[in-house]
């Protein structure tokens, strides 16, 4: 067993090249939470609101197309600007695509990292390995009560928006929530919440799954098979295909709707097998010419 | 030959799949359901802010992203945390803490985005967030024949929606007591009457309107007034004769 991921491209190319991304997303992650805690820390309103809902230099609104999917189901037709603001989201993560928004954007995935860091180095292993189709049971459950019951019911107990809203308005209680979730992704399931649970992300995978910008397994005959982007990717299933099935003529793109672009993979392959390319099309040529 | 053992296999795949999806929604509505709070069972004094729509749309409506939190100059309005009493991420103010402060732009109004806070309502008079109700006569000072009126005096429609009604006093058999009287037709819901009570603890609370108001069976009619609209009493002479009652063996 090896004793780092990514240890080659660490002595090749030095940690920095290693962590390239990682560190990428930490600060888009942290300066998005800055952006918004300017407001009620130093009175400096660069954006207003929270990501379920935001006004971006008192004029551009943002909204969260999950939320706004609750409220529809919910039978509630809301103001132009809601819709607007979801619209404009919607745009910028189907160009980014994948789910952008999990790897780089929401404040719950530095939680759940951390519970799957902490997993390898605690060696945890749990019986409970359920498959990560389960979200789409989670996604048409929640929206299923939304339209039963009275409310947004998901709401009451979604951890991201409670965390991002907590730690702008006051998290009181909810800390017990963001433990919970992290206990259940250290201990019970691996990456349980974000590749099992989370409707959120099923939410952006439909957004993204038809993006020009793709990541593709570009250089696929380099790989060695050290099997370090199986180690570090949110959803290792993407993988399996470009991979390992190129002699079956599979395509060398990640799969879209699943891919959180957290581009870790690109970190830590000391091949440069992975490149991210645009084009509208669904195929892709890699390096040796191969469809 | 093959063809179709992996057909048979993959309609075998798709139900087993289907079915599994099927059980974990069936679980997430479950679970959904045990959360969820039936309407209006957010706590009568957690009171909405300005215009907003009535609370069962308002749960469906309000996308809890805080704008008008933001927006509030009086730092009146807060989001519910988890375990809270209005469900979390919703806006609300308690009357007693911070009263709201009835703007006259209504800020937290052109913050919302998604029409929870209406833009229908043209002016703050016409917010309806609940109701001032002097819910307890035994502390109230002025029930007592003293002169507090402070629940009157701070009230932004003075002698509107709160007015003083003169009533004998008994206890002293010659003075008169000023009862505060709120007027449900004009009570904003502000809270300030309740901020203001001098006592430990308020004596006029701000109540959810469907807490506070009762509603007249629609049957119902005051017949002073529908001899008053008419201009003449409804009942025909000679038409209902009852019989008189008198004491047993009269």
């Amino acid at each position: 067993m090896k004793a780092r991921v990514g240890q080659e491209v660490i002595d090749n190319f030095g940690w920095l090249r290693a962590h390239r991304f990682l560190l990428l997303r930490r600060f888009s992650q942290a300066s998005i939470l800055g952006l918004f805690l300017l407001g009620p820390w130093f009175d400096v309103w660069i954006i207003r609101g929270n990501l379920s809902s935001s006004e971006l230099l008192d004029t551009v609104p943002l909204t969260e197309p999950w939320m706004l999917l609750q409220s529809l189901v919910s039978g509630y037709w809301p103001e132009a600007t809601l819709l607007l603001g979801a619209a404009l989201v919607i745009a910028f993560y189907w160009v980014l695509g994948g789910r952008s928004y999990c790897a780089w954007v929401c404040p719950m995935n530095v939680v759940t990292d951390s519970a799957h860091w902490l997993r390898r180095q605690l060696k945890v292993r749990s019986q409970i390995n359920p498959p990560s189709s389960i979200r789409w049971g989670v996604f048409a459950g929640a929206l299923i009560a939304t339209a039963w019951v009275q409310g947004l019911v998901w709401e009451m107990i979604n951890p991201v928006s409670l965390l991002h809203r907590g730690l702008l308005f006051g998290m009181g209680a909810g800390w017990l929530l963001i433990a919970a979730v992290f206990l259940f992704d250290l201990f019970v399931v691996e990456k349980g919440w974000c590749a099992h649970l989370c409707p959120m992300g099923v939410c952006y995978g439909l957004v993204g799954k038809t993006s020009p910008l793709k990541v593709i397994a570009s250089n696929r005959e380099a790989c060695n098979q050290c099997m370090d982007c199986y180690v570090v990717c949110p959803e290792p299933h993407i993988l399996k295909g470009p991979l390992r099935e190129a002699k079956q003529g599979s395509s060398p793109l990640v799969s879209p709707q699943d891919c959180t672009r957290c581009l870790r993979c690109m970190d830590v392959c000391s091949q440069n097998v992975f490149d991210i390319t645009a084009s509208l099309s669904g195929s892709a040529r890699t390096k040796s010419g191969e469809q | 030959m093959a063809d179709k053992r992996s057909h048979t296999i993959s309609r075998r795949q798709f139900l087993h799949n289907t079915a599994k999806g099927a059980c974990i929604a069936g679980v997430t509505v479950a679970a959904m359901g045990l959360v969820a709070k039936p309407s209006g069972a957010a706590a009568p004094q957690m009171l909405r802010p300005p215009g907003a729509i009535p609370e069962a749309d308002f749960l469906d409506a309000c996308v809890r992203c805080g704008l008008c939190v933001e927006a509030c100059p009086y730092d009146t309005l807060k989001l519910a945390r988890l375990f809270d009493a209005a469900p979390m991420g919703t806006p609300y103010f308690e009357a007693r803490t911070i009263p709201c402060e009835m703007c006259d732009d209504i800020p937290c109004q052109q913050a919302c985005p998604s029409g929870a806070i209406s833009p229908d309502l043209a002016s703050i008079d016409d917010a309806r967030m609940g109701l001032a109700v002097l819910i307890d006569q035994e502390t109230c000072l002025n029930w007592q024949g003293l002169r507090c009126d402070v629940c009157y005096r701070v009230c932004p429609l003075i002698d509107e929606a709160i007015t003083l009604e003169a009533q004998r006093n008994i206890r002293t058999g010659h003075h008169a007591m000023f009862i505060p009287t709120v007027h449900s037709d004009v009570c904003t819901g502000c809270g300030k009457c309740e901020q203001a009570c001098v006592l430990e603890v308020s004596a006029i609370k701000v109540l959810s309107r469907e807490v506070a108001k009762g509603e007249l069976g629609s049957h119902y009619r005051w017949g002073w007034k529908e001899k008053e609209k008419a201009g003449h009493s409804l009942l025909e002479q000679d038409v209902l004769d009852l019989p008189d009652r008198r004491p047993e063996g009269g």
